[in-house]
């Protein structure tokens, strides 16, 4: 006697299970610019690295004929891997395969590697292409979801969780997504919305095309709901596989270290700042010209310019950058960056990353829309989350840092570890002509010459506060550095910070105004 | 950089001005605006099930002018307060936008 029956059966099984929707279907897929959910998963992984659990599973649905219907892995394929040899969850929604709908084995599959992924510790990568809720199915399917969204909050700040968005990912199925780390998206293939241009339509009279209500620009300029944007799946696999070498693999850990390498641009970080408080530049220069090999991973590029996060190396460590970025909007503080930061402070600190603030704002976006926006409440956002962050924290001020922006970003006050200042730093309760014109009110309305008097003033404030020295002489920064100095410094208080010891009350969570 | 800077314009915060570009989202955002008493907007679309006021007709604080049908479900329009009609701008059958002027008062 011998396997080879057995196993002959086994292959012809495994074969036919793998197919998926089919050939018409896959047609269809790759049709619409798609690659299917069997090539997404070979494309993120290390080669030949896939294992697959649950490939024999079926729907349970009984009502409308769908018992009649065979759905090969019931539209999802889940197992586990490896990416540059550690080991990682993923899931792929398979759309050839009744659209890729989420039924209640659909969704106990996912499940299922999800709790695999949090009791491992390992990331957990989850591509979304689906029609959506499998009607037929009825509660069972939102049931499903509702115990995929338990799961994601169980696991956030615990394991890293990516959402690829390939497909169209509608009503409920958005808020897994919304709940993880990273959200990517690609032109023309992903689509996020709670209710679609045709219900937009019927209800409401609204006419809207997809990529206009929830196409990859959309949530990466407008909502904020995406973390990056690329114009291909290949592209957008490259992303994945650049941001996994930034983080740890759990929050037990510190993210893996990277053999030193010197900025390519360090010589010009003097050359990329004006003097000129009211010139812009990019910050992402200054970024580039204190990390390793330049080399710095922005996340939500296009959405709220006004403030720059992302990921570069310091010395070979991760470090989380948020700087303010004067060439958008002047840098201000608004709802949309300070949300959009918050969370980025949020996340460096539930992963063990040390945060560097570079600074340079002018104060908040002045605006009827902004305070009725409850630029109130998204502004303490940023306060609580510094204030709440452990990690190692870093600040330098380049060149303004008015008012309440000033306190926000990182200050002394809210627990910052190390705060320096170049000498541009003006730091101050507001510019120079906004406080002469208050403090010198009466002297420049009796003047005989208001305006030559206006002027004097300005600079008589100037000289006085519009320097990093009042701060200094105070010790509310802790040191009045060369630009040329920036790096040695940073690279140095990392050194000093890397054992930090940090605690809050102990309490069950805090309760961010968000 | 170089094509970048023919785009910066003066942007104000607290009265000084920055040179720096904007971002679509501010350019698109609303402007405010200040609410008319004397007028009543919907404030989210449907369609007009019925209408009950005519131009000219004296209605009481309270009075419904007529019932919206939004989001599957059917919503009474009061009488904001005592007070005359003066325009109506819609009939029954109507869908209407967002914030569209429904009726004026006197």
């Amino acid at each position: 006697m011998s396997f080879k029956r057995n196993i002959l059966e086994l292959r012809k099984r495994k074969k036919e299970a793998q197919q998926g929707g089919g050939e018409k279907a896959i047609e269809k897929q790759v049709a619409m610019g798609k690659k299917t959910a069997r090539e997404r998963i070979k494309a993120i992984l290390d080669e030949n690295s896939f294992h697959e659990y649950d490939l024999f599973v079926e729907h349970t649905g009984r009502d409308f004929d769908m018992d009649k219907k065979v759905l090969h892995g019931d539209g999802v394929i889940i197992g586990t891997g490896t990416m540059y040899g550690q080991p990682v969850a993923i899931y792929a929604q398979d759309f050839t395969v009744f659209g890729g709908s989420l039924g209640l084995m659909h969704a106990r599959k996912i499940t299922k590697i999800m709790d695999h992924a949090l009791k491992m510790r390992v990331p957990l990568i989850g591509i979304n292409d689906s029609g959506g809720a499998r009607i037929q199915e009825g509660v069972n399917s939102l049931a499903g979801y509702g115990e995929i969204f338990y799961r994601n909050t169980n696991a956030s700040g615990v394991i890293p969780q990516i959402s690829v968005i390939l497909g169209p990912c509608a009503g409920g199925a958005v808020y897994s997504p919304a709940l993880t780390d990273f959200v990517f998206v690609v032109e023309n293939i992903s689509k996020m919305f709670i209710t679609g241009p045709g219900v937009i339509k019927s209800v409401l009279g609204e006419e809207i095309s997809m990529e206009e209500l929830g196409g990859a620009m959309v949530h990466s300029e407008i909502t904020g709901n995406a973390h990056f944007f690329a114009k291909s799946e290949d592209e957008c696999f490259e992303q994945i596989k650049k941001l996994i070498t930034f983080i740890p693999w759990n929050n037990a850990q510190k993210a893996l270290r990277f053999p030193v390498a010197e900025p390519l641009a360090a010589a010009n970080i003097e050359e990329i700042v004006p003097i000129d408080p009211h010139l812009p530049y990019d910050i992402r220069d200054v970024i580039r010209a204190v990390t390793d090999n330049s080399d710095f991973l922005e996340i939500m590029e296009y959405f709220a310019r006004n403030i720059v996060i992302g990921f570069g190396r310091i010395d070979g460590n991760t470090v989380g950058f948020v700087a303010n970025q004067p060439m958008y909007l002047a840098g201000v503080l608004d709802c949309d960056s300070s949300d959009k930061a918050a969370r980025f402070i949020r996340y460096c600190d539930a992963f063990n990353i040390p945060l560097v603030t570079l600074e340079d704002m002018p104060g908040y976006l002045p605006g009827v829309d902004q305070e009725h926006a409850g630029v109130i409440r998204h502004g303490a956002k940023l306060l609580y989350a510094y204030s709440e962050a452990t990690v190692p924290r870093v600040t330098v001020i380049i060149r303004k840092a008015y008012g309440g922006g000033y306190i926000a970003m990182n200050s002394r006050h809210l627990g910052a570890d190390f705060v320096f200042a170049w000498p541009t730093a003006e730091i101050a309760v507001m510019g120079p002509e906004g406080a002469a014109n208050i403090i010198f009110k009466k002297e420049i309305d009796e003047s005989e010459n208001p305006e030559e008097m206006r002027k004097q003033k300005i600079q008589e404030y100037k000289d006085k506060f519009a320097n990093p020295f009042v701060a200094a002489s105070k010790g509310y920064i802790d040191e009045v550095i060369e630009p040329l100095e920036t790096r040695a410094r940073l690279i140095h208080s990392l050194e000093v910070s890397a054992s930090k010891v940090d605690t809050r009350p102990i309490r069950k969570h805090g309760i961010p105004p968000f | 950089m170089a094509e970048n800077e023919k785009e910066y314009r003066p942007f104000l915060v607290d009265q000084v001005p920055y040179m720096t570009l904007t971002t679509k989202k501010y350019e698109n955002r609303k402007k405010w605006q200040p609410s008319n008493p004397k007028e009543i907007c919907s404030i989210i679309p449907g369609s007009v099930i019925d209408v009950f006021v005519k131009p000219g007709q004296k209605v009481k604080s309270g009075e419904v002018l007529l019932i919206l049908d939004s989001m599957k479900m059917h919503t009474k329009i009061e009488m904001p307060y005592d007070g005359v009609i003066k325009a109506v701008n819609l009939a029954k059958g109507d869908r209407i936008p967002k914030n569209a002027v429904m009726i004026t008062i006197k």
